[in-house]
């Protein structure tokens, strides 16, 4: 399958091609696979077509969500080695064909099939495309990953933003049927695959030997930054390093942290300010989900791109130090002042999705660029965890306060407090961060280079 | 996004080669057309906030 016009060899770029066509070829894809988050859309209407209850109709989106974590982390290997054009295109492929997939098993309502089609298949889709383009935009950005990455990982957030309307505009056209969400499922599907077809076809690696334009040196030679390495990690060393898995701390805790606030904001708001005398009606709350996503997308592009000015770990400090003081600021303020609840949660969502977003970047100063890939596809398994953590915390937190008597604000009080100790965790985590220890560089050797260090030396590193 | 910031493998000045400008508006274009629609939607809703 990596022969001809999928492999590597086939999209190293010309003499004179644009850096600045990579970012949008990466969000073609990511743009396609973040409509995962909006799959909620769909869930009311396969309820009450298939009689399904709610926890079965999540049941598409978990699944996505866990081979999302999965294939990144075993399929990291496979996209270094066969290049993102292959990558994109195995993306687009089960993507795209687990909306088909879904499509038949709506039309025919066999449940399972939507299942296996949009979660299983469709999921292998969200992992292969999340890593697809990483280390192929931090190749082409030595001089600004965190910025490059910040734009490919922004599109993940913005997918739902498209997703969202568009697919309900969908249903609202096809009906609500299970032969309209089979025809809803189709269009996806077509949709997707030629969107995305942009990406397979646009995407290059530089050249043996390029260099960014004069005057925009890569960072590990712009000034003394101890934390950023010209040496290369493989992924296999790399999970056997603690630095390997002090990110992955600071990386769970940071995203159970915002889910936290993500998972609840809604019905959070409504409670807060139920007894004040400026009360939070439903259309208001949903213009606050509205408004925390656009703060987790633009914060994937505006944080990550600060941590090119400021350094990884300052951009950690940040997330999870003023993180924990916006989550203490809601717990003490509480429902006294509204623009500062929102600030703070607007904040926190800005962080949460910059944790997302920087730490590709932040692995390649680690690790170096010959397998970053890999090693950040192994890293999404924080994901997976904190996926589970976030939502678990706050609901048993929330319920559990809520059969004790308590109302209003008083009912997430605690549940922020065990948000505050996590992400201190998490900075604890990040302070322990050092160089990595030489033994577990890539031996360096003039005659069998290993690609990453044959392309440091060809450049001249 | 311009193609001024193209060069070679020497890291010299952009080879001269076929012009990458109407490519370039045309996959920026082609990913920020959804995306201007994504945030349109958005912030219709995120309109509520302040008159719902």
């Amino acid at each position: 399958m990596t022969t001809g016009f999928l492999d590597r060899t086939r999209t190293v770029a010309p003499a004179g091609w644009s850096r600045w066509l990579v970012p949008p070829a990466a969000l073609s894809v990511h743009l396609s696979i973040g409509q995962a988050y909006a799959w909620s859309v769909f869930k009311p209407p396969l309820e009450s077509s298939l009689n399904l209850s709610g926890t079965a109709s999540a049941l598409p989106f978990q699944l996505g969500i866990v081979m999302l974590g999965l294939s990144a982390a075993f399929g990291g290997t496979l996209v270094e080695r066969n290049g993102p054009r292959w990558a994109m295109a195995v993306s687009l492929l089960c993507f795209s064909s687990g909306f088909l997939i879904a499509a038949l098993g709506a039309s025919l309502e066999q449940y399972w099939l939507v299942v296996f089609g949009y979660g299983f298949v469709g999921g292998i889709g969200l992992g292969i495309g999340y890593i697809s383009p990483v280390s192929t935009l931090i190749k082409w950005f030595p001089d600004r990953p965190g910025m490059a990455t910040g734009i490919a990982i922004m599109g993940f957030g913005g997918g739902a933003l498209i997703a969202s309307p568009w697919s309900a505009q969908m249903l609202e056209t096809f009906g609500s049927d299970s032969g309209g969400i089979a025809s809803a499922f189709l269009v996806h599907g077509l949709v997707y695959a030629a969107f995305m077809t942009l990406g397979v076809l646009l995407v290059r690696v530089p050249a043996e030997g390029w260099r960014p334009p004069a005057g925009r040196a890569p960072q590990e030679k712009q000034e003394k930054r101890t934390l950023v390495t010209t040496a290369d990690v493989s992924a296999r060393n790399a999970v056997r390093t603690p630095q390997f898995w002090c990110l992955w701390v600071v990386l769970c805790m940071n995203v159970t942290a915002g889910i936290g606030i993500l998972e609840k904001a809604a019905p959070m708001i409504g409670d807060f300010f139920a007894d004040t005398s400026t009360p939070v009606s439903a259309s208001a709350a949903a213009g606050f989900v509205a408004l925390l996503s656009l703060a987790n997308m633009s914060g994937r592009f505006l944080w990550s791109a600060t941590s090119d000015v400021i350094g990884r770990k300052n951009m950690y400090r940040v997330y999870l130090g003023v993180g924990a003081l916006m989550y203490l600021a809601i717990v003490q303020l509480g429902d006294a002042s509204k623009p500062v609840f929102i600030t703070c949660a607007l904040v926190i969502l800005s962080f949460y999705g910059g944790g997302f977003a920087t730490v590709p970047a932040y692995l390649k100063d680690l690790f170096g660029t010959y397998q970053v890939g890999a090693i950040h596809g192994r890293l999404l398994t924080a994901w997976s965890l904190a996926g589970v953590l976030g939502p678990l915390i706050v609901n048993w937190v929330a319920d559990s306060q809520e059969g004790a008597g308590r109302s209003g604000s008083e009912l997430y009080g605690l549940s922020l407090s065990i948000m505050i100790g996590l992400l201190a965790v998490g900075f604890l985590a990040n302070e322990l961060v050092r160089p990595v220890n030489p033994k577990y560089h890539e031996p360096v050797s003039t005659a069998g280079a290993t690609p990453g260090r044959a392309h440091e030396e060809a450049d001249g590193r | 996004m311009t193609t001024g910031e193209s060069s070679t493998a020497d890291g010299g000045a952009a080879a001269a080669g076929p012009s990458r400008v109407p490519l370039s508006v045309l996959a920026w274009v082609w990913v920020g057309v959804p995306m201007a629609y994504g945030l349109y939607e958005l912030a219709h809703k995120a309109a509520q906030l302040f008159t719902g």
